[in-house]
């Protein structure tokens, strides 16, 4: 057993259970709304897919800087896992958010919309990420690179949404504000819910994936010690880490 | 001891640069055809604004983009690197040598591709407004070496790493390049009133700022082995 999978179960049912309330609340608690009907449900997914994909990529820049204070290995896997996780989570967002944008807007893609365009930089950003760190042999090294450009790019996110907000005019609602956004209360428990309901998904799908991670290579070291070295076939080229 | 290291390797970087000319001339040629290709994309003898702004961002990053992949080629293949750790120096005189080295490529490419830019695409009021042109081109200059500098140190140890330096390059220098776009598109439009938009001049310098911190922080763990 390793560490990892501590609490494991237990998270999966939390998750579980806060998904499927959150998703209970959103399609028969929370009203519709009076312009855009009952697509405008899309956006209790949307927001919290792109919220938490982008919290998931500055917490990838977190843990590589963990990693370069300490070199120690199990802060790699967590920034990997955390920005692969995230990654995932936001072609989720954009595509959630283009169908939406679709539907109330008339358009699957809107340049004039600050948060969309920065969204897709910060993601075609990120896409780079296993790409450098496949073509790093070094395992090392791999581990060092992946984290300088985890940092550099975490920090890009927020600055990168602040330039581009910068060059064109306000079309997204706005849900977090400073006011505290405009939704009225019913709505306002439907979203939070649903946030929470996503975030724990996210933590739940990033345990698993360190989860087997992990498994995968103890696995493979007991193999080791029963068979021997000449039983087991080299490990090929990854970018994860191992 | 800092600044004599920097100024060392700044120099071995332009005085081979001098002797070979590999890098700036094949950049001014590939801005020139640039300019050209364009000229027929777009089919227009006039260009002016917005047009123009793009025009000459997008060229001044292609060439970029080349000097950029060069960058550490030479330390690589011949042994610079082991040499530089070997030594007794502070390990971020590199990035300022090597920043300092791709600044200068990006001026003196631009003394050219700027009046190879005017001859050809004829932008209005570019005489007016060349003091704010030269304000932009001097600060998105830094932007290209810091950011150039940093990507090419972390793609020049990949294997694929004429593929690995753009792709990470482009995303981050895009806020860099709205902004040098947006704040030239103002300067080459009929009617202009000479001055650069000081959003974007501030949004530049704040966005060099935030690199150059970053880099700094973070470019001996590029060098490290």
């Amino acid at each position: 057993m390793t560490t990892h999978a501590r609490h494991l179960r237990g998270l999966t049912i939390v998750t579980a259970v806060t998904v499927t309330v959150a998703l209970i609340l959103v399609f028969f608690y929370a009203p519709l709304d009076a312009n855009q009907g009952f697509i405008q449900k899309i956006f209790y997914i949307h927001v919290p897919l792109a919220i938490v994909s982008l919290v998931g990529f500055v917490l990838g820049g977190v843990f590589a800087v963990a990693y370069l204070r300490t070199g120690d290995r199990i802060w790699d896997m967590r920034s990997y896992c955390a920005i692969h996780m995230a990654l995932i989570f936001s072609v989720g967002g954009l595509v959630a958010g283009s169908i939406w944008a679709k539907a109330s807007w008339g358009h699957w893609w809107v340049w004039s919309e600050p948060t969309l365009v920065s969204y897709l930089i910060v993601i075609l950003l990120f896409c780079t990420y296993q790409p450098l760190r496949f073509s790093i042999e070094d395992p090392e090294r791999q581990a060092r690179y992946a984290a300088v450009f985890a940092v550099v790019c975490g920090a890009f996110v927020p600055i990168n949404f602040a330039v581009v907000r910068a060059s064109t005019q306000f079309l997204h609602p706005r849900v977090l504000n400073l006011e505290g956004g405009n939704l009225p209360g019913s709505m306002k428990l439907a979203f939070y819910t649903s946030l929470v309901g996503i975030a724990l998904l996210y933590a739940t799908l990033m345990k698993y994936e360190m989860t087997a991670k992990a498994t995968r290579s103890e696995v493979r070291r007991l193999r080791r010690r029963v068979l021997g070295d000449d039983e087991l076939r080299p490990l090929g080229r990854t970018a994860a880490p191992q | 001891m800092h600044d004599s290291t920097t100024l060392a390797i700044l120099r071995k970087d332009l005085l081979l640069e001098l002797r070979t000319l590999e890098t700036v001339p094949s950049m001014a040629l590939l801005s020139i055809i640039t300019f050209v290709i364009f000229h027929f994309g777009l089919n227009r003898d006039v260009l002016s604004g917005q047009l123009a702004a793009g025009v000459l961002t997008v060229t001044l990053l292609f060439a970029a983009m080349l000097a950029i992949n060069r960058l550490f080629v030479a330390e690589r293949e011949q042994g610079g690197f082991d040499a530089f750790l070997l030594a007794p120096v502070d390990r971020t005189a590199m990035l300022f040598a090597k920043a300092g080295a791709l600044f200068v490529f990006m001026v003196v490419l631009e003394v050219v591709a700027v009046p190879a830019f005017a001859l050809f695409e004829t932008p209005p009021r570019m005489g007016h407004s060349l003091p704010g042109l030269i304000l932009i081109l001097v600060l998105a200059d830094i932007a290209f070496a810091v950011i150039g500098t940093f990507v090419s140190a972390l793609a020049v140890h990949t294997r694929a790493r004429d593929l690995i330096g753009p792709i990470i390059g482009l995303p981050l220098l895009l806020p860099a390049l709205i902004a040098t776009a947006r704040g030239i598109g103002p300067l080459l439009s009929h009617g202009a009133s000479g001055s650069p938009p000081l959003k974007w001049v501030a949004v530049l310098a704040l966005y060099d700022l935030f690199n150059a911190l970053l880099a700094y922080g973070l470019f001996d763990f590029l060098l490290e082995d």
